[in-house]
């Protein structure tokens, strides 16, 4: 269904495009301020067949509609999603929709026209959702002027049901192929005047539509950036100074200069070196054995436990940025009738994206291209540029859909500028670098270490009348930027604990609150995971949530809801996990539950998790039901696919997950010493969608904050005490 | 110059006999359905038949394998996507990412010519591959809807309990 102009006889495709955006030059010099410029390109694809309506809608004669999606696909749906936001205002016939990825050069080249191309943040639908929609409703607008204008009939009286015009008074009907041309050289109505529709009222948006890129994943013919065949391409594979910060000294390449297949070993940069053969498995043979001397530099004494000491310091420390501080925490625990204490901690975690890292680049004199699996196509553009010397107009990026993202591919496009290192030194020739999974493990941008040390106070009638948390721990926003954050007044450590409303609020109302983070780095690399801070977050504030609930002698859920009167979003949602989890009701000897509820990503979520330890400590999980709102709801089908696989990840960081640090390097390397959740583990998940229509929310990540913290929670229910420290596999529990 | 038989035709290949059958399919054959994920057998990405046992290719030798040896690839699983596997992928909307998606395939499809009818408790043991996105409760569902021992779209056996919108 999905046409890749990107892979897909990439040079062909790609004249097709440049063709028709020159000509777009034109049109956006008359009009490039309105959102959605009507270009006289599609005069000039008519000649091709197509007719490019605007920019996100492409007719072709036989009616199929080709709608562009901007943002990057990475299994969460979201091309599926967006096309039928814009499916719904074109009203054309589903069945006929296809989708084609645009490239960021051609994003530039238009001024933008699709807007942000980035996709992280669970932010792929909730933020173009309103412009995209705008452009499938002019796309309608213009077709069926074109064919009232045909008809020469008003406008008004004609209507559109999947693809067919209608103008029923002189009982006409023509069709979206037939009038494309005409439509395509229409002025294109103002994208502000436009009413959508109610969401109400959707047809094809809200529905559990079949995901439109699922034939080519069942077959082997879906062509991810990892198999991509260029003419006279080579293979590439590469290693990096194991210590993060350490440096590459020397190598001995004429150890390697004959093994079959071997053309080069390069230098990249100053911190790795790869070897370029006429396969991968070639090269990568022939970088095993290659001599290498690292200077790995005053980080290689760094171990995990020195990590955990510089991180505990933090839990104690003088000063600390207090990002919430309402009452006075302190006194108000202090003179408590009861007090609760814990120390929590969670470990830096791998993205494991079952692709691992890989980019194409060929460099010439004027040109430079990359084919790449990436969250963040305009960051490659830049990355490419930056490597490459060429300006970002000599420069392209042909986007594959991603074998997985989570983050790992968004914020950094380190494997842009490696592989581009590599193709500079030797133009002209399409260079495909491959990371091993090694070398994928060893060199990510992990989700953050951090520790958290929370007090609590309660009344005599067991009231919380005090909480406070000390957080201690990465910042991956110091690790991006260090400049910015030298002052640790770092919000989004924060995720989850705020006082706004509408993108990561605290849902429980405290009288004395106090909130502090204390930033203590490292030398590993940190980035987003999937959730990002929410996970550590929301395992540190529900599972102390219950330690403090079961000292005030209440009920985990009663206890939760007498604090979030004034969280009326997260109350409905937490109910509607307890209803559906059968809350308080009778379970099989030995099944526990547990209950959690957070927020992140502009939606709400909360999760009954039932879980049982056997007498020799293994944890099972049986069954989680996983309630959220994301306000609205674009295909119910696919946030389910999204909820369960939330799960998954979660349980796999909550049972298994934890890269550790010796000698200055990541320890784990490969599934075998970094496992993941298999089939055998998948407790049987539900999932209740609570939408309230009122806001747009996310959805790719939200849910899995409350996934770790509910299992916890049902674990402290059936041993009897909490467990403060990821992963379980290094927690004795019985 | 070693021979191999794959998805029904002969293909004279030109690799060291110590290179991963893996990496002959992808590098040497040009299937590249059959993906690279871990190279140590941990993950199953790399899962085709030969002689109809699923078996990781990542981890097999190219001279370990004999000329009479079947191999059969996702890409020749079936010639039209109609594998009873395949189809009940599509119906179940199964793949995310879809990476690892042709190892749970062939790993299903080997299942299903062993054990036609596989318990809850045959596919644990048989589907061992890993998918990050975390599609294993619709794999689940896919093969019992495959086996034709559900209905699709029937919650009860599948363990795949339909969502629920409550507005």
């Amino acid at each position: 269904m999905k046409k890749h102009i990107s892979s897909k006889a990439p040079d062909l495709a790609r004249r097709r495009f440049i063709v028709g955006s020159a000509a777009a030059g034109g049109g956006l010099a008359l009009g490039f301020h309105l959102p959605f410029a009507i270009s006289p390109a599609a005069a000039q694809s008519v000649a091709a067949g197509s007719s490019e309506v605007n920019a996100w809608v492409v007719i072709k004669p036989d009616d199929t509609c080709v709608i562009r999606i901007a943002r990057s696909e990475m299994g969460q749906g979201t091309l599926t999603g967006l096309a039928q936001l814009v499916a719904e205002e074109l009203e054309c016939d589903w069945s006929k929709v296809t989708t084609e990825t645009i490239t960021p050069g051609q994003n530039l080249a238009r001024k933008r026209v699709w807007g942000d191309v980035s996709t992280g943040g669970s932010r792929g639908i909730r933020s173009s959702q309103d412009y995209v929609r705008r452009g499938g409703a002019i796309a309608r607008m213009m077709l069926l002027q074109a064919a009232a204008d045909e008809w020469n009939v008003p406008v008004v009286e004609v209507t559109v049901s999947n693809s067919v015009i209608t103008h029923a008074a002189s009982a006409r009907t023509t069709t979206y192929g037939k009038v494309a041309a005409a439509a395509a050289r229409l002025p294109a109505p103002d994208a502000k005047t436009i009413k959508l529709k109610d969401p109400k009222t959707w047809k094809i948006a809200g529905k559990p539509m079949r995901r439109l890129d699922t034939a080519a994943k069942l077959n082997g013919s879906k062509v991810y950036a990892i198999d991509l065949k260029l003419p006279g391409m080579l293979h590439a594979a590469i290693k990096a100074c194991p210590v993060f910060g350490g440096k590459l000294s020397s190598f001995d390449q004429a150890k390697v200069a004959r093994m079959p297949g071997v053309r080069h070993v390069v230098r990249v940069n100053d911190a790795a070196v790869a070897v370029v053969a006429d396969t991968w498995w070639r090269a990568k043979s022939a970088l095993e054995v290659l001599p290498i001397v690292w200077d790995e530099g005053p980080n290689a004494s760094s171990t995990s436990a020195k990590i955990a000491a510089h991180l505990q310091e933090g839990l104690t420390a003088k000063e600390a940025y207090a990002f919430r501080n309402e009452g006075d925490a302190l006194t108000a625990i202090a003179g408590a009738a009861k007090k609760v204490e814990a120390v929590y901690s969670t470990p830096f975690l791998a993205h494991a994206t079952m692709e691992p890292m890989n980019c194409t680049v060929k460099i010439t004199a004027d040109k430079a291209e990359a084919w790449v699996p990436t969250q963040n196509a305009e960051g490659s553009l830049a990355a490419l540029s930056e490597t490459s010397g060429l300006p970002l107009a000599q420069c392209e990026v042909y986007r594959h859909d991603l074998g997985g993202g989570f983050g790992r591919r968004g914020s950094k496009q380190d494997f842009v500028t490696v592989a581009a290192a590599i193709a500079k030194q030797i133009p002209g020739v399409p260079i495909k670098l491959v990371w091993s999974r090694e070398e994928d493990m060893q060199h990510d941008f992990y989700r953050p270490i951090s520790q958290c040390k929370l007090s609590a106070g309660l009344d005599e009638s067991g009231n919380l009348v005090g909480l406070h948390m000390r957080m201690s721990g990465q910042s991956i926003n110091a690790f991006v930027n260090p400049a910015s954050m030298v002052s640790g007044k770092d919000d989004r450590q924060l995720q989850g604990y705020s006082a706004a409303p509408g993108d990561a609020q605290l849902g429980y109302s405290i009288p004395n609150l106090l909130i502090e983070y204390a930033m203590r780095n490292t030398h590993v690399p940190v980035g987003a995971w999937r959730g990002v801070n929410t996970n550590q977050n929301g395992l540190y504030m529900e599972c102390f949530m219950e330690e403090v609930a079961r000292a005030s002698g209440k009920d985990s859920l009663e206890f939760r809801r007498a604090l979030m009167g004034k969280y009326p979003k997260h109350l409905a949602v937490l109910n509607a996990a307890a209803e559906k989890g059968n809350w308080g009701k009778p379970l099989p000897p030995g099944v526990h539950r547990g209950i959690a509820q957070f927020m992140g990503y502009g939606s709400y979520s909360a999760a009954v998790a039932e879980v049982s330890v056997s007498n020799k400590g293994d944890v099972k999980v049986h069954r989680m039901v996983l309630a959220c709102n994301s306000g609205h709801v674009v295909n119910p089908d696919q946030i389910a696919a999204q909820v369960e696989g939330s799960v998954v990840m979660g349980l796999s960081a909550t049972l298994y997950g934890e890269c550790t640090v010796d000698k200055g390097r990541i320890v784990e390397n490969n599934f075998h010493n970094y496992p993941l959740l298999k089939l055998a583990d998948m407790p049987k998940v539900e999932t209740v969608i609570v939408p309230t229509y009122d806001f747009w929310g996310g959805i790719g990540e939200p849910t899995i904050c409350v996934v770790a913290p509910s299992v916890l929670n049902a674990i402290h229910a059936a041993i009897g005490r909490p467990v403060r420290s990821l992963p379980l596999k290094n927690v004795k529990l019985v | 110059m070693a021979r191999l038989n794959i998805n029904g035709s002969t293909h004279n290949v030109n690799a060291e006999p110590d290179t991963p059958l893996l990496w002959v399919l992808r590098e040497q054959v040009g299937l590249t359905g059959t993906k690279y994920g871990c190279g140590v057998a941990q993950c199953g990405a790399c899962s085709v038949h030969i002689n109809g046992e699923v078996r990781r290719s990542c981890s097999m030798r190219l001279r370990d394998i004999k000329p009479a040896d079947k191999i059969v690839t996702i890409e020749g699983l079936s010639a039209t996507s109609s594998h009873p596997v395949q189809k009940a992928w599509a119906e179940l909307d199964v793949p995310q990412c879809g990476y690892c998606q042709s190892g749970q395939i062939m790993a299903a499809a080997a299942l299903l010519a062993k054990k036609p009818k596989p318990t809850d408790a045959d596919i644990d043991k048989a589907m061992t591959n890993i998918c990050r996105c975390g599609t294993y409760q619709r794999i689940r569902a896919a093969v019992h809807a495959a086996a034709g021992t559900v209905k699709v779209g029937s919650d009860a056996a599948s363990g795949n309990d339909p969502y629920t919108v409550k507005a």
